[in-house]
């Protein structure tokens, strides 16, 4: 964009255009370009009136990602740019269903369909385009769609998949009809693009990028017909669109028709009102048309002889417009660059500038392309990349400041290799909307932003199709000097790590999280990390702490873990995954008694009893008579264990028994997320302990001990932390690896990310010194001695007589404490 | 026959823990009431994203965060927090003996005659 917003030397043109607006200003058109104007000029005049006409009955939305909604289903309403309330905060007026039907520049006023006149001191055209539709006989029938906004992609999808479609034509092969094929395709439809030229996106592709490109569109059931002319279409006896009739007088049948050959700027507003039209709207380097009031931008306007029909030029023209109704710079726009990414059909693209010219340099193998084009006096004027987009944004780059190589061969292979920190400033890294290198780089140290998702939020930059944002958390990365450190706060209101509240907890004596937050303000804005907080300040203290429930997830504050419907589900402690005939019958009677809808058996060899009413958990557990299972916390889950040598032939060690040990010395205590184990008999790993947290698995002559195991949304197998000669010296190992692991996570961090993030090296430096050993033991003792091993005794001695209960409801057992004035029992 | 709305006892203050939320039947519909820092406030208990209990949610200074999927609300202005979502907000306040009322609207007493 820097490269072609050139400042000027502050020439006041006689046009007037270069006077500063004075009054409101109208940008009329909801579309991407509007919507840029709307925020350009914004955020060079806080306060001048703006007022944002759309056409729509919805608010703009990205229509650049319009294959989505037709590929994916995806809700229009997800697209849109800005939630409503950014137009409120901001002050913008801007109204929906609002169609101007007369502009009158010299009075400075426009009148809408129902009559309305509002006046303007400055107005900007953002009329957009139409889909272009070539004059083909039959074309006006039902069954021939467009493709270019939310109702087309509806009526598509609904031509495609009704019951007996057996193919859609697309007409045009160019960016547009392959992403319309693309997403028929995806949908199940067989499909066939007619395309009158000799290769698919002429425009864009030479023809050797355009012959590897063929072969896996096809790949994805899309057939091509090259240099193919559609002569007519004809209808069938219900009057829809059902053949093709093509110039060599072949003919083809289908079910739908849909004409993407380009678009035809939208300029109906522009002649009525007397401006200057030709292709589109008439502009000048400064974006204004031919009478000085009135500018305009995007696809309706015409540069230099040229309508851009891509997004990027949006946002460049964009800019310059708004430097031009603010005053607070003398810009010019020089033209776009004219490029394309290629975001479906599984194969990537990028090209930007001249395909062929003086000197090219190619470098290609059966599934990439990559070629560099450059002129008499070596500048970059082109690029084609396909299939290997490696450097595309250091490439695009050279193409728009047109970079002197001599030798391109080489600037090709740098490419390849770049990474974000040596892209110049000017780089676009999101194509979507326009945000540049620099642009992201002074955010992040304007606004002190810490992770990828702040980035995006503030600068826009990977909100749009969200292809760049690997991009954005490199930039991100690079800018802070290393790593992102997505979960680096703790609490992320106040910026605060593990680290610092740790310190403070410490240093501060903090027992309670109500004291950590009258410290530092931690928790005290958004309330999301709380648990967290108190998971730190319990485990500082050695559970010795004040407990306070309000810090605590419902699941904790009741012991249970609340299911979609708002009601809870219990699953009794069952140590090893063995139980009773005492214990089934108990659990089968309280299911019968309280009309348990679901009995489930875990993954955690556990009976999980589900849909029970918070008011019955005191009962149900008193009726079950087991401890607490813990299945609701971030915490010590399950032991899961196999028969091992109590009853398999195969087994090496007694896994059941050890199993039973390793949960009932674990049980209770909780950890920066959950940890769940296993204890198994043989490698065979019936109780799958190689992808537990913690896995012990029997061997010939001795034990082994895995931690960092997963089997879930990751799924990983542990490292070796060691190898033992005895049961007791393993079940040793894995308390000091727990104990290491709830002093050191960051909360939430399952222990395989936290061997990822740390590597098994460093937690064997700690965990396997026998001095430091005994301390982690130590403390492991402390906090277990201290933690509750069954907080479902909670049901004789609630912490509040409303715990279990809303206000206008009482628990199914009444608590064995002192009936009283309710002001004893609260706390 | 019309209602006019009306400051109705729903529970004891004592009932709501400092920071948390408890809720209650209210005509046809399910209030959340919260103890906060500053004062008391009520909004709709049921989120509107999937009907979560917002009684049992996290609770911040202003905030209430919903269990289910984390949508979250302002409980003095019942606007989402990052969204544009809006729950209703109702008037609560504690009498001299203790007792919670809730200002109850007039369509609610209409739903409570119906019920």
């Amino acid at each position: 964009m820097a490269a072609l917003r050139i400042i000027t030397d502050g020439g006041q043109g006689p046009d007037g255009g270069s006077r500063p607006v004075s009054g409101p200003i109208l940008v009329i058109g909801g579309g991407i370009a509007g919507q840029a104007v709307v925020e350009q000029v914004r955020d060079r005049d806080s306060r001048v009136p703006i007022t944002f006409l759309c056409g729509e009955d919805r608010l703009p939305y990205d229509r650049v990602s319009l294959s989505r909604i037709l590929a994916e289903g995806e809700d229009p309403a997800v697209l849109q740019l800005r939630p409503d309330a950014w137009y409120a905060d901001r002050g913008i007026d801007v109204r929906l269903n609002a169609w101007v039907t007369a502009v009158d520049p010299d009075a400075g006023t426009a009148t809408l369909a129902g009559g309305e006149t509002l006046p303007f001191d400055r107005a900007v055209l953002c009329t957009g385009s139409d889909a272009f539709v070539p004059p083909i006989p039959g074309a006006d029938a039902p069954g021939v769609e467009v493709f270019r906004g939310p109702e087309d992609c509806a009526a598509i999808a609904a031509a495609v998949t009704a019951a007996g479609a057996r193919r859609a034509v697309v007409i045009g092969g160019g960016l547009l009809g392959l992403e319309a094929a693309y997403g028929i395709a995806t949908l199940g439809c067989p499909v066939t693009v007619v395309h009158l030229m000799d290769r698919l996106m002429e425009r864009q592709l030479d023809t050797g990028a355009a012959e590897l490109l063929a072969p896996a569109i096809e790949g994805l059931g899309v057939d091509v017909l090259l240099e193919t002319s559609t002569a007519n279409i004809t209808a069938g006896p219900d009057g829809r669109a059902n053949r093709l009739a093509f110039a060599d007088g072949t003919e083809l049948e289908t079910d739908l028709v849909v004409v993407a050959v380009g678009i035809a700027p939208q300029a109906d507003l522009a002649r009525q009102t007397g401006l200057a039209v030709e292709r589109g709207i008439v502009v000048d380097d400064r974006l204004v048309t031919s009478h000085p009031r009135i500018l305009s931008v995007g696809e309706c306007a015409q540069h230099r002889g040229v309508c851009h029909g891509i997004v990027a030029p949006i946002h460049e023209q964009a800019a310059v417009a708004a430097d031009t109704l603010t005053g607070v710079a003398d810009s010019a726009y020089l033209g776009s660059v004219p490029s394309a990414k290629l975001k479906v059909m599984g194969v990537a693209l990028v090209t930007a500038g001249a395909a062929a010219g003086e000197r090219e340099v190619v470098v290609a193998d059966s599934g990439t392309y990559r070629k560099l084009v450059v002129d008499a006096e070596d500048r970059v004027i082109g690029t084609v990349l396909l299939g290997d987009t490696r450097g595309a944004e250091l490439l695009l780059d050279a193409v728009k400041t047109g970079l002197v190589a001599a030798d391109p061969l080489q600037l090709l292979a740098e490419a390849s290799q770049a990474t974000a920190a040596e892209l110049p400033d000017s780089a676009q890294i999101c194509n979507c909307n326009g945000i540049c290198k620099g642009d992201i780089l002074k955010a992040i140290s304007g606004g002190d932003l810490g992770s990828t998702q702040e980035v995006v939020s503030v600068t826009r930059a990977g909100a749009g199709c969200g292809s760049c944002k690997p991009l954005v958390t490199e930039l991100l990365a690079h800018a802070r000097g290393g790593a992102v450190e997505e979960a680096t706060y703790l609490c992320p209101c106040r910026k605060l790590t593990r680290e610092e509240l740790a310190g403070r907890v410490r240093a501060e004596g903090i027992e309670a999280v109500s004291e950590l937050a009258a410290s530092c303000g931690a928790g005290r804005d958004c309330g999301a990390c709380k648990p967290g907080l108190a998971y730190l300040v319990s485990e500082i203290n050695g559970n010795q702490h004040r407990e306070e429930r309000h810090a605590r997830y419902i699941n904790d504050r009741v012991h249970a873990n609340i299911q979609n419907d708002g009601t809870f589900s219990v699953v009794p402690r069952m140590r090893g995954g063995v139980t009773t005939p005492d214990e089934l019958r108990r659990i089968a009677d309280v299911a019968d008694k309280y009309d348990i809808p679901t009995v489930k058996v875990t993954g955690g060899q556990r009976i999980d009893l589900l849909g029970i009413k918070k008011e019955d958990l005191p009962a149900v557990w008193e009726e079950l008579d087991m401890p607490s299972g813990h299945a609701y916390a971030k915490s010590v889950r399950t032991v899961k264990t196999c028969v091992g040598t109590t009853h398999c032939r195969f087994g090496l060690g007694d896994a059941m028994r050890v199993g039973i040990e390793l949960e009932t010395a674990m049980e209770g205590l909780y950890t920066p997320a959950k940890v769940k184990a296993a204890v198994t008999g043989c490698p065979r790993n019936c109780a799958e302990a190689y992808v537990k947290d913690i896995g012990l698995v029997a061997v010939e002559g001795g034990w082994e001990v895995y931690v960092g195991g997963a089997a879930g949304a990751s799924v990983r197998k542990g490292d070796l932390l060691a190898t033992l000669q005895t049961s007791e010296e393993a079940k040793r190992i894995a308390y000091v690896f727990l104990q290491y692991y709830r002093e050191h996570a960051d909360y939430l961090e399952r222990t395989y990310a936290y061997m990822e993030r740390v590597g098994l090296e460093a937690v064997q430096a700690e965990v396997m010194d026998p001095a430091k050993q005994e301390e982690y033991l130590e403390r492991y003792r402390i906090a277990k001695a201290a933690a509750d091993p069954d907080p479902w005794r909670e049901r004789h001695a609630p912490v509040h007589p409303k715990q279990f209960a809303e206000l206008d409801t009482e628990p199914a057992l009444l608590p064995m404490m002192p009936v009283g004035p309710p002001a004893e029992a609260t706390r | 026959m019309s209602f006019e709305s009306a400051w109705i006892p729903v529970g004891r203050a004592d009932d709501v823990p400092l920071l948390e939320g408890r809720s209650v039947m209210v005509g046809s519909r399910r209030v959340a009431i919260f103890r906060m820092p500053t004062g008391w406030a009520a909004i709709d208990h049921a989120c509107p994203h999937k009907g979560g209990p917002l009684a049992d949610g996290l609770v911040a200074d202003a905030c209430v965060t919903c269990p289910l999927h984390g949508r979250r609300f302002d409980v003095f202005t019942g606007r989402q927090v990052g969204g544009d979502d809006v729950v209703a907000t109702y008037e609560v306040r504690e009498s001299g003996d203790g007792t919670l009322e809730l200002l109850v609207p007039a369509d609610l007493m209409v739903g409570a005659e119906a019920a």
